[in-house]
C-alpha cells in the first residue's frame, strides 16, 4: 500500500484539537495512520499551512439546473477556458464551469468534498452522472423535498411517520444524502405561478404552512437518524424585510440532536434584509446573528456575495422570476412535477449598486457577528453569491479589518448608513477559518465519523497544504499574501494521493458518492403501499419502476445505513 | 416472457411504459407503444459484420480491422468531424467527447439541423420550461405551435397533454383546451379546440402581435396578421388570460422556418410576458429519443450544447462557423465519423457529396442512406433493446434505457472506447 509522510507540517485540525502544531502526518493507502515506514514518499511541508481537505457544505456544481446554467450561457463558458494539460481535460466556464472545470479549480483551492445543494429527485440520475465527471472531490447530494406531494399529503394527514417513510423511500431511490427544503410551500405554489409570503401563510394546493413543512421535516429527519440535519433555504429569499421571516423560522427550531444542529440554514445572507422596499433596504444581520448565538441547534452558512458577474440558480422558482423582473436579462425556469421548481438568471453584482453593496456587507457581518465559527460556515452558495474561486478573498476579508475598510471605501457611498459592517472590529484567525471551511462543515454534515474534516488516525487522507507560513504572515496587514496562499495549494491530497499540485490536477481521481439508506421497517415499505403506488402511476410522467437511480450511476459509492425510529 | 416499463428508443417522448413480449431472445409483441416505436422494436434488418470498401466493393472485415482502420483515418486527419450522436446513449456520447478532444475534432449532433435555432434563442433570452408531468397535472391550456404531435410524437397527447389524467382536473379531456397553430390543417389541428392558420413565414408577426396584446397594446395590431384575423388572436389571448396553466410546445415549424431562432426568441418572450399574469411554460418537441441527451453531455463536458470545435485546443463554439452543415459546405473536414444518425437521408446534396469524397466511417446497427457515402461501417448493438444506458427525454428528464435482448454485437461505447484507445496510442498518448 502506498505510504506518504508529510514532514514538518504546520497543522490546524480543529476536530482533533490541534491548533498550530508543527508535526508529521503519516498516510498509508487512503487513511491517516500513526506511523509510516521508511519506504514512504516524503513531502516536506515546512512553513506550509496544513489543513484537512476543504469541504463545501452548500454548492451547486452538478445537476440539471447547473447544466442548464451552462447551456444558456455561452458568454460564461467563454469567460473561462483552459486547454488540455497532462491528465487535465479542456474546461470552459467562469461562474458555472464544466464538471472538470469545477473539479480542477476546487482541487486547486484544497477542496476534497462537495455537497450539491439541491437535487431534484426526478432528475437525480443527471446529478450522479455529473458527479462521475467531478473526479477529484467526494460528492453528496441534498434532495429537494419542498414540494413533494407524497410527503406533503402525509403532513396534511398529520402522519409524521409516514412522511418519514416517504422521505426515506426517495432518499434511497435517488441515492441522496440529506433533506433539502427550498422555499417550502413556495415552490409548489409556483406550479401555478404563485408563492407564499411567510411561514404562517397556508399554501394554495395543500392545507399546510411552510412552518408545518419545516417542523414536520425536522421531526422526520430525526426519526430517520440521518447524519445531516434538515438543510433549509428559507422562504422569501432576497426580499426587503425578510429577516422577520427568517427569525420566525429560527425561533421555532427545537434542539433535538446532541451530535449536531437540528437545522442547517443556507445562504443566510440572502435572508437577513430589513426595509419595506428597495428604497429603505438595509442589513439585519445583527438580529439574525443574535438569534443564532442563542440557538446552538442552528448552523448557518454565509452565502457571501462578491462583486462581478455570476449566475444565480436555485430551486426557488418564484424568487428567480422576481429577480428576472428586476434585472431583465435572460430567465430560465424548470418546474419538476410533484416535487419542486427552479430558476436561473445571470447577474452582475456591482459596487455602484447600493443594494448589491449592502448584500456584500451582510454576508461578512454574519460571519463576524456569529460568535462561534462552528455555527457560521463559509460559502457563497456557489455560484449564486459568487463563484467559489472567490473564497480566498472572502477569507482575507474576514481576517483583516484593514482589507474590509479598503474595500468598503469603494462600494456605494450610502452603504455606511445601512449596515453595521464598518463598526465591526473582529478579525478571524487561522483556526476559525479552518473551522468555517472544513471542520465545521464536516460536523454540520455529520460526516466526521466517516473520517471527513479532520486528520485523526483512521481519518480519510484528504489534506490541503497551502504555501502560507503562518508564523511570519500577519493576515490583518498582509491580506494579499493570504489571498494568494489560499488560492492555490502546494499539494492537495485526496484519499492518500496527491491529486493537485500548484493548481494543476495530476491524476484523474476516483471520487466517491456518499448516500443514505434509512432502515425502514416492513410496515413502512412504500413499494407495497397502494396509495403511494397510485400517486406515482397516476401523476408522475415516469414509471415507478424506472424512477430509482441504478447502482451503475454511483461509480464508487459509500452507503450510510441508519437505524430508524419508525 | 413479458417485460414491463421499457422505455421506447424512438422519439423525444421517451415513453417508459412499453411492454414487450420476448420469446427466444426475440421481441414478438409490443404493447402500449405507438406505430413508429413499434416498428423500431420489431425491425429486423441488420448489418452482420463490419464492412470496408475495397476495390470498388464492400468486404466483410473483423471488428479489430474496422477499428484499426477507423483510428488510423481519424488520427491522420487534420480536420476530423464527429457527427450524429442522437440515437445513442450518454455513456457512449461521453467517450465521443473525449475522442473529439483527443483528435482536436469538431463534434456536432443532429441538433444542428433541428433545434439548433431554439438553443440560440435560449442562449439569448432563457427558457421558461418544465417537466412534462407538470403540464399533464396542471395545464388547462395547451398550445402546439408549428408541430404535429399526432404524427411525429404520437403518444405526446395521451401521456402528457390532451388525453392525460391530471391531478387538478375532474375531467381532463373536457377541462383542457388545445390550440394548434400551423401553416396547414394537420392531423393535430383537427382535434384542436382552436386552430390558427398562419401564412408560411408569418409566425414572427403573429407572435409579435400576441405579445403586444398581452402587454395591453392590442391597439397597434392591424385587423389581420399573417393571415390570422385579429379577433382570433384576441380570442387566444383571452383564453391565455383565463387559463391557470399554459403549456406551449413548438416544433421545427417555428425553429426551422423563415426567421428561425428569432421566431423562437419571440415565442419565449411571449411566454415570459404571459408569466407575469398567469403560469406559462414553453418546451421544444425534440425528435430523436436522445438528441437532448447529447446536448446535456456535451454541455457538462465542454460547456456548449452542440457544435464544439476542439481544433484550437480549447472548446470553441460559434454556430454558423462550427456547425456541421457550414463546415461541410466549406469542405473543411478531411475525415468524418458518423454515428447514430443518417445525414445521407437528410443533409443537402453538396454536404453529402463532401462526406463521400473523404474517408468516412459510420457506426450504426443498420444500413441506411449514409452507408453509401462511407468507407467503413461498424454495426453495433441497438440502444434500448440490446444495451442499457442513459437517455434524456425532451424535457431533460434522464431515463435509463433497458437491455431486453442478448446480443453478440458490441456496444457503441465499447467501439468508441477501442477507437479512442487506438487513437491515443497512434498519437503517442497511450
Ligand atoms: S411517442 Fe415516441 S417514445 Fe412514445 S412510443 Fe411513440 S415513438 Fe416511442
Amino acid at each position: 500500500m502506498a505510504e506518504m509522510l508529510l514532514k514538518n507540517a504546520y497543522v490546524i485540525d480543529p476536530i482533533s484539537g490541534i491548533n498550530g502544531e508543527v508535526m508529521d502526518i503519516a498516510i498509508s493507502g487512503t487513511k491517516i495512520v500513526e506511523e509510516a515506514s521508511r519506504d514512504a514518499e516524503v513531502i516536506d511541508c515546512r512553513g506550509m499551512l496544513t489543513l484537512p481537505g476543504g469541504i463545501d457544505s452548500h454548492t451547486h456544481t452538478s445537476g440539471t439546473k447547473v447544466n442548464f446554467g451552462r447551456y444558456m450561457s455561452p458568454e460564461d463558458m467563454r469567460a473561462g477556458r483552459t486547454q488540455r494539460k497532462g491528465p487535465m481535460h479542456v474546461t470552459s466556464g467562469y461562474s458555472v464551469p464544466t464538471t472538470y472545470g469545477n473539479s480542477y479549480r476546487y482541487s486547486a483551492l484544497g477542496y476534497t468534498s462537495l455537497v450539491e445543494g439541491a437535487m431534484a429527485p426526478l432528475e437525480a440520475r443527471h446529478t450522479h452522472e455529473e458527479f462521475k465527471f467531478t473526479p477529484l472531490q467526494d460528492s453528496f447530494a441534498n434532495v429537494l423535498f419542498d414540494g413533494n406531494w407524497g410527503m406533503l399529503k402525509a403532513f396534511e394527514d398529520g402522519d409524521l411517520k409516514r412522511a418519514a417513510a416517504i422521505i426515506a423511500w426517495f432518499l434511497i431511490a435517488v441515492k441522496g444524502f440529506a433533506i433539502k427544503l427550498t422555499n417550502p410551500g413556495g415552490t409548489e405554489a409556483w406550479g401555478f405561478g404563485k408563492n407564499v409570503s411567510c411561514i404562517n401563510e397556508t399554501m394554495p394546493t395543500f392545507d399546510l404552512t411552510p412552518h408545518e413543512i419545516i417542523t414536520g421535516a425536522i421531526q422526520a429527519n430525526e426519526f430517520l437518524n440521518l447524519p445531516h440535519s434538515v438543510h433549509l433555504h428559507c422562504n422569501n429569499l432576497g426580499t426587503p424585510g425578510n429577516f422577520t421571516c427568517t427569525l420566525g423560522t429560527f425561533r421555532n427550531v427545537p434542539n433535538l440532536n446532541e451530535k449536531r444542529q437540528t437545522l442547517y440554514a443556507t445562504h443566510v445572507q440572502f435572508h437577513s434584509y430589513g426595509g419595506s422596499g428597495w428604497g429603505d433596504f438595509c442589513s439585519k444581520s445583527e438580529p439574525i446573528a443574535n438569534m443564532v448565538n442563542l440557538r446552538p441547534q442552528i448552523v448557518i452558512d454565509m452565502g457571501q456575495v462578491m462583486f462581478g458577474r455570476t449566475t444565480t440558480m436555485t430551486a426557488d422558482g418564484p424568487m428567480e422570476f422576481n429577480l428576472y423582473r428586476l434585472h431583465h436579462d435572460k430567465w430560465s425556469n424548470h418546474d419538476v412535477e410533484l416535487e419542486t421548481g427552479s430558476g436561473i438568471i445571470p447577474v452582475n453584482y456591482r459596487k455602484k449598486n447600493l443594494v448589491n453593496s449592502i448584500m456584500w456587507a451582510v454576508g461578512l457581518e454574519l460571519a463576524l457577528l456569529v460568535k462561534s465559527p462552528w455555527q457560521c460556515l463559509l460559502t457563497t452558495d456557489n455560484p449564486n453569491g459568487a463563484p467559489f474561486v472567490k473564497y480566498p478573498e472572502i477569507i482575507a476579508l474576514l481576517m483583516s479589518k484593514r482589507y474590509r475598510d479598503a474595500e468598503f471605501a469603494t462600494v456605494h457611498p450610502d452603504t455606511g448608513s445601512r449596515v453595521p459592517l464598518p463598526a465591526i472590529e473582529r478579525e478571524l484567525d487561522w483556526h476559525e477559518i479552518a473551522v468555517m471551511t472544513r471542520a465545521g462543515q464536516a460536523r454540520a454534515l455529520g460526516i466526521t465519523d466517516l473520517g471527513k474534516g479532520h486528520m485523526s488516525i483512521g481519518a480519510e487522507a484528504d489534506i490541503a497544504i497551502y504555501p502560507l507560513d503562518v508564523d511570519s504572515v500577519d493576515p490583518a496587514a498582509e491580506y494579499e499574501t493570504v489571498i494568494n496562499g489560499f488560492s492555490q495549494t502546494e499539494y492537495t491530497i485526496k484519499r492518500g494521493r496527491v491529486v493537485s499540485r500548484r493548481g494543476d490536477a495530476l491524476v484523474h481521481g476516483e471520487n466517491t458518492t456518499f448516500w443514505v439508506k434509512p432502515k425502514v421497517p416492513p410496515a413502512y415499505d412504500l413499494n407495497q403501499d397502494e396509495e403511494f403506488r397510485s400517486l406515482f402511476s397516476k401523476y408522475y410522467s415516469v414509471r415507478m419502476s424506472n424512477y430509482p437511480v441504478q447502482e451503475e450511476y454511483l461509480h464508487r459509492n459509500h452507503c450510510i445505513e441508519t437505524e430508524t425510529d419508525l | 416472457m413479458i417485460i414491463h416499463d421499457v422505455p421506447c428508443p424512438f422519439c423525444g417522448c421517451l415513453c417508459d411504459d412499453v411492454s414487450l413480449v420476448v420469446e427466444k431472445n426475440r421481441i414478438v409483441g409490443v404493447e402500449n407503444c405507438c406505430a413508429i416505436g413499434n416498428a423500431k422494436f420489431l425491425s429486423k434488418t441488420r448489418l452482420k459484420h463490419p464492412i470496408i470498401r475495397r476495390d470498388g466493393g464492400w468486404v466483410e472485415v473483423s471488428y479489430e480491422e474496422a477499428i484499426d482502420e477507423t483510428a488510423k483515418i481519424l488520427a491522420e486527419s487534420i480536420r476530423p468531424l464527429l457527427y450524429g450522436w442522437s440515437g445513442t446513449y450518454g455513456e457512449a456520447q461521453v467517450v465521443g467527447v473525449h475522442l473529439a478532444e483527443e483528435l482536436g475534432a469538431l463534434i456536432d449532433s443532429t441538433t444542428s439541423v433541428c433545434h439548433n435555432p431554439s438553443i440560440l434563442a435560449i442562449q439569448e433570452v432563457g427558457h421558461p420550461g418544465t417537466t412534462l408531468g407538470q403540464v399533464k397535472n396542471r395545464a388547462d391550456l395547451v398550445i402546439y405551435w408549428g408541430c404535429n404531435p399526432i404524427e411525429a410524437h404520437p403518444r405526446h397527447l395521451s401521456r402528457y397533454t390532451t388525453y392525460a389524467d391530471g391531478y387538478f382536473f375532474e375531467n381532463t379531456v373536457s377541462d383542457r383546451k388545445v390550440v394548434v397553430v400551423d401553416i396547414r390543417r394537420s392531423e393535430a389541428a383537427k382535434i384542436a379546440d382552436e386552430f390558427i392558420q398562419v401564412t408560411p413565414g408569418g409566425d414572427y408577426h403573429v407572435l409579435s402581435a400576441l405579445r403586444a396584446m398581452v402587454r395591453g397594446r392590442g391597439d397597434v395590431v392591424p385587423g389581420s396578421v399573417a393571415g390570422v384575423k385579429k379577433e382570433q388572436l384576441e380570442r387566444l389571448v383571452a383564453l391565455c388570460m383565463e387559463a391557470k396553466y399554459i403549456g406551449v410546445f413548438f416544433g421545427l415549424g417555428v425553429s426551422m422556418t423563415r426567421g428561425k431562432y428569432k421566431n423562437v426568441r419571440n415565442a419565449i418572450e411571449l411566454v415570459s410576458e404571459i408569466s407575469r399574469k398567469t403560469k406559462c411554460t414553453i418546451s421544444a418537441m425534440r425528435g430523436h429519443y436522445n438528441v437532448y441527451g447529447f446536448n446535456e453531455v456535451l454541455t457538462w463536458m465542454a460547456g456548449y450544447p452542440f457544435a464544439v470545435d476542439f481544433s484550437r485546443g480549447i472548446a470553441f463554439y460559434n454556430p454558423g462557423e462550427t456547425t456541421v452543415i457550414d463546415l461541410l459546405e466549406r469542405k473543411e473536414p478531411d475525415a468524418s465519423l458518423i454515428i447514430a444518425s443518417d445525414p445521407g437521408a437528410h443533409f443537402p446534396y453538396s454536404c453529402n457529396e463532401h462526406i463521400a469524397s473523404i474517408p468516412s466511417i459510420q457506426i450504426d446497427p443498420c444500413v441506411n442512406a449514409t452507408t453509401a457515402l462511407c468507407r467503413v461501417q461498424i454495426p453495433v448493438a441497438i440502444t434500448g433493446i440490446e444495451v442499457a444506458g442513459t437517455a434524456y427525454r425532451m424535457d431533460g428528464v434522464p431515463i435509463r434505457m433497458k437491455k431486453v435482448l442478448e446480443t453478440e454485437y458490441p456496444t457503441d461505447q465499447e467501439i468508441l472506447e477501442r477507437i479512442y484507445a487506438k487513437v491515443r496510442e497512434l498519437n503517442g498518448n497511450g
